[in-house]
């Protein structure tokens, strides 16, 4: 098991590689000249020099990239300049905020779409089961960001339940309650689609698994119905859902740049669009590289979980 | 096959023309209709916008601005700056739609191509241009789309692309797997012998044959690429104003939320309905083309069979000598308006310590029997619709759900064909045994462990304390079969039923569980119900069988008897399928001819169609079970005679 946990994470570091190359291309499609599209239109000619030479612009481009690669690796991601501080400090600050919200998400969309499609497929054709399926679709098919406004209509203008925006109170705040009365609404909002995705996943898992020949077996021994669904079935259902729990790890990442800017949260999303607005693409860069790699890291740890639930893979 | 009315579906339903059509299905499939309605309005109001009498989309009217819904001239009222709301939600309706539909024809030519290149040329293009699309895939969907927005810099057009590009790995993959799948088939191979150039080949002979994986992918992404455009619009990093899409609205109305609200909630109101009917569509399209939904294969099967019997047969008076008293048992499926009957009208009796070997090919209703005793057959579709199971002067199949679970695995239990499916692969073999034990037996977990340890060492399993940690697919398959006998013993049952336990394994290992079985049951003295479709193995373990064909006991008898002088003609044809040592050529691995679809059994004998005997009074009347000695039946009109020479052909 341990050389195999060993093996992954040495599989991981091409992928690592590969995001830092198409990073890296993507950065080589800017028009014109990328210094100054890097700095601004208001950068002082130093600064570009500079950073043409940091670039360095004169070399060809796999020269580039190993130059940018070197620096990456010693944890020189460039400096922003509209924030003027190195994009590594900032980028890791906001990342925190990100991590924050989208753990709190997937937790949610994975413990109520596992229960959800559990449910749903155990009152197959039932109401509870149209009425989750219901409500699956409609959640996979609303746009967050509105959903998110909604919400805050409802629970922090009209009921004034909930603080609409931020992830501490201005006066007072900071504690552990607090930042849990701003991570609800946008953590719920985020988790939406994915606990519908996971939901319907689990749901057809589940009815697929239930009719295979060992839960004849476990009814055959006389086991309870309970023990055969959440025992037997679920055990077996859940091996198939949980690379797909990884995927969704990837939607919530990205999905929070919408939530981040709707509830002002203050993660990495929204530090990414305000930099794009801004055309600070050293700091985009950055934002980019932290969030796919930590995205990498999830889905080793989505594969490391199934490999201890499932004997069959080790051999 | 000629009409037969006699044994089909009651109400007699007469098959209608061919299959209905594509989109006939799609209709009948009410929430898919209502998203295809929903839809097509959608499409028909962008289409028409321009030529409908609205407001000028983008007049500003500061007199006018934020109106209310409702309001006079206004129906959705007016923004910020006083232009008129359904006016612009059109118009962006349509930019949305166009957008969003650019978006996946791009996303699909480009996606396409590298699937079809990849998949067509194989080797290393293809996986070099895989390793790209993994690459891609590796980041989170919406990051790499907002990447191409920060270098391109933010407008429709470039956010049109960037969607597009974060798409084009989902086209890649489909197309490449279909393809790859026909690029060496003959009608390729043949194009190019003929010297046709691969991109023709690509294009004439490979692209028509990939074109509905291409259509079913646009139209589960189509969505998404709505939402996401939409999405990026409403970050500011699509539409520029004064361009607008629905994104751009609901992003600009969003700093108005808490005074005018419905600046911003209407537009994300009408992304939520464009992109929910298609969804509902796009899941009609999959359910239509997803046959298993319709056989009920993907539903989910109840704890015990259903039972609605037509024909009970009388409680008898006095009690019976039999360990289990089946009688007129009937059990059907019913998939769409088609009934299977499986069984229909098996009577036996199971005495005590006997082995009674059921026999028959796969189909003939000897399987389905046998789950039948404890409500094992799946429901839907399976049900039981007629008929009794005594046992102990009780009727199985009016015992509660709870009562039967005390019944299976205790009194009754069962030892199924292929352990490697019926046994759960995720837990240990220990554990399942252990499971059984504790499921009749009110033990300790540590106890109950050692309780099974002790039944594997019962039926032979070496090294049994270490081999209970093993899991099902660490263990060969004879080792695997002998786990399951050893389940089934955990509660000393004392009626064992095996369905096919031999089937799978070769023959060796074949011999060496019999004979455990055998033993074992003796040792027990259990009664033992063995169901195969082998006379090889049942000459070596049963005592009497009951031979089934159509779903019907067709003949019945001590073992010997039957094996010396069988008297149905299927009888003997499945007798002389038992290879013979040293006459490998006598081997016959089937009987010519299939068995009857139990769905539209034929009148008269069942077994007709096959028949070398066959006259026409066979076809005529049912065919009775009839007694011609004591404990011997057959269902034949002119049963063979002892030693028929020429009877095999
Ligand atoms: S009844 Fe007729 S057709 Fe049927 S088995 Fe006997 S001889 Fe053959």
């Amino acid at each position: 098991m341990l050389a195999y946990f060993l093996k992954r994470i040495v599989l991981a570091v091409p992928v690592l590689w590969g995001l830092t190359v198409i990073v890296f291309l993507i950065m080589a499609m800017i028009p014109g000249d990328p210094a100054t599209a890097i700095l601004g239109s208001y950068a002082t000619p130093e600064n570009v020099e500079r950073l043409n030479r940091q670039l360095g612009l004169d070399r060809t481009l796999p020269e580039q990239y190993f130059i940018w690669l070197g620096n990456l690796l010693q944890g020189d991601f460039g400096r922003s300049y509209s924030l003027n501080r190195p994009v590594l400090n900032e980028v890791l600050e906001r990342f925190n905020a990100t991590l924050i919200l989208a753990g709190a998400s997937l937790l949610l969309c994975t413990v109520f779409g596992l229960l959800a499609g559990i449910v749903s497929a155990v009152r197959q054709f039932g109401w509870t089961d149209r009425i989750v399926t219901f409500f699956v679709l409609i959640g996979i098919s609303m746009p967050s960001f509105w959903l998110g406004l909604l919400l805050i209509l409802v629970f922090a203008v009209n009921l004034q339940w909930l603080p609409p925006s931020g992830m501490y109170a201005v006066y007072g705040g900071g504690d552990l309650a607090d930042l849990l009365t701003h991570l609800l609404l946008p953590a719920v909002t985020l988790a939406v689609v994915a606990t519908g995705v996971i939901a319907r996943l689990t749901r057809a898992s589940m009815l697929e698994v239930l009719r295979q020949d060992y839960i004849r077996t476990a009814r055959a021994k006389g086991l309870s119905e309970r023990r055969v669904i959440y025992r037997h079935a679920f055990k077996a259902a859940l091996v198939g859902v949980i690379p797909v729990i990884g995927i969704q790890a990837g939607f919530v990442l990205g999905g929070a740049v919408y939530i981040e800017t709707v509830f002002q949260w203050p993660g990495i999303g929204r530090m990414l669009v305000q930099a794009i607005s801004t055309r600070d693409l050293l700091l985009v860069q950055g934002g980019v590289l932290v969030v796919a790699a930590s995205y990498v890291l999830f889905n080793l740890l989505a594969d490391m979980a199934q490999h201890a639930l499932d004997p069959r893979l080790k051999s | 096959m000629t009409t037969a009315t006699q044994t089909a579906a009651p109400d007699g339903r007469a098959k209608k023309g061919g299959r209905p059509g594509f989109f006939t299905l799609l209709v009948a499939n009410r929430l898919a209709a209502f998203g295809l309605a929903v839809l097509v309005m959608l499409a028909l109001t962008a289409l028409l916008t321009p030529f409908l009498p609205l407001a000028p989309p983008d007049i500003t009217n500061p007199a006018n601005r934020l109106l209310r819904p409702l309001t006079d001239g206004h129906l959705l009222g007016t923004d910020e700056l006083g232009r008129d709301l359904f006016s612009r939600l059109m118009w962006g309706t349509r930019v949305s739609i166009a957008v969003g539909l650019s978006a996946t024809l791009v996303a699909a030519f480009v996606g396409s191509a590298i699937g079809l290149v990849a998949g067509y040329a194989g080797g290393r293009t293809d996986n070099v241009m895989m390793r790209g699309i993994d690459m891609l895939m590796a980041f989170p969907y919406i990051l790499l789309a907002l990447a191409i927005v920060a270098v391109l810099g933010p407008g429709l057009m470039n956010a049109l692309y960037a969607i597009a590009v974060v798409n084009i790995p989902f086209f890649a993959r489909n197309i490449r797997g279909v393809t790859l799948s026909l690029a060496h088939r003959e009608f390729v191979d043949a194009a190019r012998l003929s010297g046709k150039g691969h991109l023709r080949i690509l294009l004439t002979e490979v692209l028509p044959n990939v074109l509905p994986v291409i259509v079913i992918t646009m139209s589960t992404t189509v969505g998404w690429m709505i939402l996401e455009t939409a999405g990026l619009s409403f970050l500011g990093l699509g539409a520029q104003p004064p361009q607008a899409d629905l994104g751009s609205m609901l992003g600009e109305g969003r700093k108005l939320l808490f005074t005018a609200p419905h600046v911003s909630i209407i537009p994300g109101l009408m992304i939520f309905a464009l992109v929910m009917s298609i969804n509902l569509v796009g899941d009609g399209i999959r359910d239509v083309l997803d046959p298993r939904l319709k056989s009920g294969a993907l539903s989910r099967p109840a704890a015990a069979t259903a039972v609605k019997r037509d024909n009970v047969p009388p409680m008898p008076v006095a009690p019976s000598e039999a360990a289990l008293d089946v009688q007129d048992l009937r059990t059907e499926f019913r998939v769409g308006s088609d009934v299977y009957k499986a069984v229909s009208g098996v009577s036996f009796q199971l005495r005590e310590r006997e082995c009674l070997g059921l026999v028959g090919e796969s189909g003939s209703g000897k399987s389905v029997t046998a789950m039948s005793l404890l409500g094992l057959v799946p429901t839907p579709p399976g049900r039981i619709a007629g008929g009794r199971v005594l046992y102990q002067n009780r009727d199985l199949l009016e015992s509660s759900e709870a009562d039967l679970r005390k019944m299976r695995g205790g009194a009754f239990a069962y030892i199924f064909q292929d352990p490697l499916s019926t046994l759960h692969p995720l837990f240990t073999v220990g554990d399942q045994v252990t499971e059984a034990i504790r499921a009749h037996q009110p033990l300790s977990y540590r106890d109950a462990w050692k309780r099974a340890v002790e039944l594997l060492e019962m039926v032979r399993i070496p090294n049994a304390a270490e081999r209970a940690n093993a899991y099902p697919h660490e263990l060969s398959g004879g080792m695997r079969q002998r786990i399951a006998i050893a389940m089934a013993l955990a509660n000393d049952a004392e009626i064992l039923i095996a369905d096919e336990p031999t089937t799978a394994l070769d023959v060796t290992v074949q011999a060496q569980i019999l004979k455990l079985m055998d033993a074992l049951q003796d040792d027990k003295g259990a009664a033992l119900l063995f169901i195969t479709h082998d006379f090889g193995v049942v000459s070596e373990i049963c005592d009497r069988v009951a031979v089934m064909y159509g779903g019907r006991i067709v003949e019945t008898g001590p073992t010997d008897e039957v094996l010396n002088s069988p008297a149905h003609p299927y009888t003997r044809k499945l007798i002389d399928c038992v290879p013979v040592l040293g006459e490998p050529e006598r081997r016959l691995d089937a009987i010519s001819g299939l068995p009857p679809a139990v769905n539209r059994l034929p009148q008269g004998c069942a077994f007709a169609d096959r028949c070398a005997y066959v006259e026409p009074a066979c076809r005529e009347g049912d065919v009775a079970l009839e007694e011609q000695a004591q404990g011997r039946a057959v269902r034949c009109i002119k049963p063979l005679k002892a030693e028929t020479p020429e009877a095999a052909q």
